[in-house]
């Protein structure tokens, strides 16, 4: 859907559906996984249809999200390799977040702050695909020494993933106009040129 | 279930106190490994109580059988063969849960309830607030808890819970045709294991001594050993168990400050929001895109 023909194509209708089967499958597996990881979350257990449910179901979307990561890791993987203009950029985000982005370098399609939690989500599904399946005993049975390092180095990763996503999605409704990029795959000139010049001047041929 | 004659002391994924009016004395089954003759009424008897039937094994040219615990074996002989000053020895040990005073599987399960330790010691599963995940299995010292295979629930072996709820002795202990189980207040088995240490020191045993873990704040199974001084020599009972550090960690520290972590972003994001603002597209540029697109409409035209 077009809102506006000048208004910038930033995703693919393949893009945006893989984002959200992850976007789906994240919140079903920080939904269950923190059930298991805290007493106080075991209600949500109730959301899968009880806690042996749920326990049967996370590691396959697990899988699933595993897969979709995948592609979307190679679909973007380029696009976010940090060069110095990036790290420059994240050097001066503290002024950003404070309100003032007047002398933030120019930025490609993604900022230094979008790749570098580009390549923490990238790390961290690595990580917790591999200590799950460590854990997954309906399938595997690994020794109790490497299932126990498994489970620190999963419920470690599965926090810090899950506060990586909460400033994912906290930057997309902070920044105005972004969410509209995974929903309908556009934005407009003027967000473009604030946020991303590099990137608009490479679609738009414009200075 | 729970048992309404027995106390419970502590439940597993549950932060709140436990009842505690009663005080309940605690219990122990005392093994004494130089009087056991290796005769598996023990094994016969756990199985006869509690209505399990494992699956026929094979010889495998031990008298090991079956060859490790599962859910339908909840104790288990093991017998090693260890030669001590020119002479062999046959040690026999009955294996199974040790009901340990700081259990490593309640304390590793997720599920509300489906760990229970009771005021007089005893660690039971109840499988009904199971969900096989199989925590517990890493939370143990003594690799004790198995997932059933059919229907993915932890067991092991009970204390008899049930028989000692109405004040009766577990079965294996009532089986036992030399008194090497001993079974009641665990203050009374510690007594009486003193007098049999005495005694195996004077034949001879020198390191003979009672195996109570501190590691793991004692436990409600005990055994009497030759050789205390290497517990290992029993079939690779461990000579210093203790809760993994992993697990520790991970059922520790990691938790609540995983917690105070997330919170405080979610919380911080929200404050950050009310109080900075959202990050607008600046009116300016709107206008010169505005400007652009007039424009280019006259262009067109
Ligand atoms: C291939 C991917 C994954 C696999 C195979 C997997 C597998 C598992 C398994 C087997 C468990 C133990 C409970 C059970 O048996 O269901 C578990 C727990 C958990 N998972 Fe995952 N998981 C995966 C991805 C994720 C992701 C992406 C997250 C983050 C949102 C996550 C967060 C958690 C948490 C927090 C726990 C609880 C850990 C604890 O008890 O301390 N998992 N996972
Ligand atoms: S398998 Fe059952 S008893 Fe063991 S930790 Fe998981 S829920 Fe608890």
């Amino acid at each position: 859907m077009i809102r506006n023909p000048r208004d910038l194509q930033r995703y693919t209708a393949s893009e945006r559906a893989n984002h959200w089967v992850l976007g789906i499958c994240f919140i079903l597996l920080g939904l269950s996984g923190l059930a298991f990881f805290h007493p106080a979350f075991f209600p949500l257990v109730n959301l899968f249809g009880g806690g042996t449910w749920a326990r049967i179901l996370h590691p396959w979307i697990g899988v699933i999200m595993a897969l979709f990561f995948l592609v979307m890791f190679i679909r973007f993987a380029r696009l976010n390799l940090m060069g110095p203009v990036d790290w420059d950029w994240l050097s001066k985000v503290g002024k950003m977040v404070d309100g003032d982005d007047h002398d933030m370098p120019e930025q490609g399609k993604y900022n230094g702050g979008q790749k570098l939690l580009f390549w923490g989500l990238a790390l961290s599904m690595l990580l917790l695909a591999a200590s799950g399946v460590v854990m997954w005993r309906a399938w595997f049975s690994f020794p109790v020494e490497v299932v126990r390092v498994a489970m620190v180095v999963h419920a470690a990763t599965g926090a810090f993933m899950i506060g990586l996503i909460f400033v994912h999605v906290y930057a997309a409704i902070w920044t105005r106009g972004t969410i509209r990029a995974m929903l309908y795959g556009t934005v407009t000139r003027a967000w473009a040129k604030q946020h991303h010049r590099g990137w608009y001047r490479q679609v738009t041929g414009k200075n | 279930m729970a048992l309404q004659s027995l106390d419970i002391a502590r439940r597993s994924a549950t932060t709140t106190e436990a009842p505690q009016v009663r005080h309940t004395e605690e219990v122990a089954k005392l093994i004494d490994v130089s009087a056991c003759i290796g005769c598996k009424a023990c094994q016969a008897a756990c199985m006869e109580w509690n209505d399990i039937r494992p699956e026929v094994g094979h010889n495998v040219g031990i008298y090991d059988n079956p060859q490790d615990l599962d859910d339908k074996t909840w104790t288990l002989m093991r017998f090693t063969e260890v030669e001590e000053h020119g002479k062999l020895e046959w040690l026999i040990r009955k294996d199974g849960c040790m009901h340990c005073a700081d259990p490593g599987c309640l304390k590793a399960c997720p599920s509300p309830g489906a760990i229970i330790q009771y005021a007089n010691g005893i660690v039971d599963f109840h499988q009904e607030n199971c969900i096989g995940c199989g925590y517990c299995v890493t939370g143990c010292p003594f690799n004790v808890p198995r997932i059933s295979k059919t229907d993915s629930k932890a067991y092991k072996c009970s204390l008899c819970s049930d028989r000692v709820a109405v004040g009766q002795a577990p079965a294996c202990a009532k089986a036992c045709p030399t008194g090497a189980i001993k079974f009641g207040a665990k203050e009374d088995m510690v007594h009486y294991a003193e007098d049999r240490i005495v005694d195996l020191k004077e034949r001879g045993y020198r390191n003979a001594g009672l195996y109570d873990p501190q590691g793991v704040g004692g436990t409600h199974v005990m055994y009497v050993l030759h050789h205390a001084d290497r517990p290992s020599l029993y079939a690779g009972l461990p000579d210093n168990p203790q809760i993994s550090p992993m697990v520790s960690l991970w059922k520790g520290i990691a938790k609540p400050l995983a917690m105070v972590a997330l919170g405080a972003t979610a919380l911080g994001s929200l404050f950050h929001y009310v109080m900075k603002g959202p990050n607008e597209v600046s009116k300016e540029l709107e206008d010169e895109m505005d400007k652009e697109a007039a424009l280019e409409k006259e262009d067109a035209k």
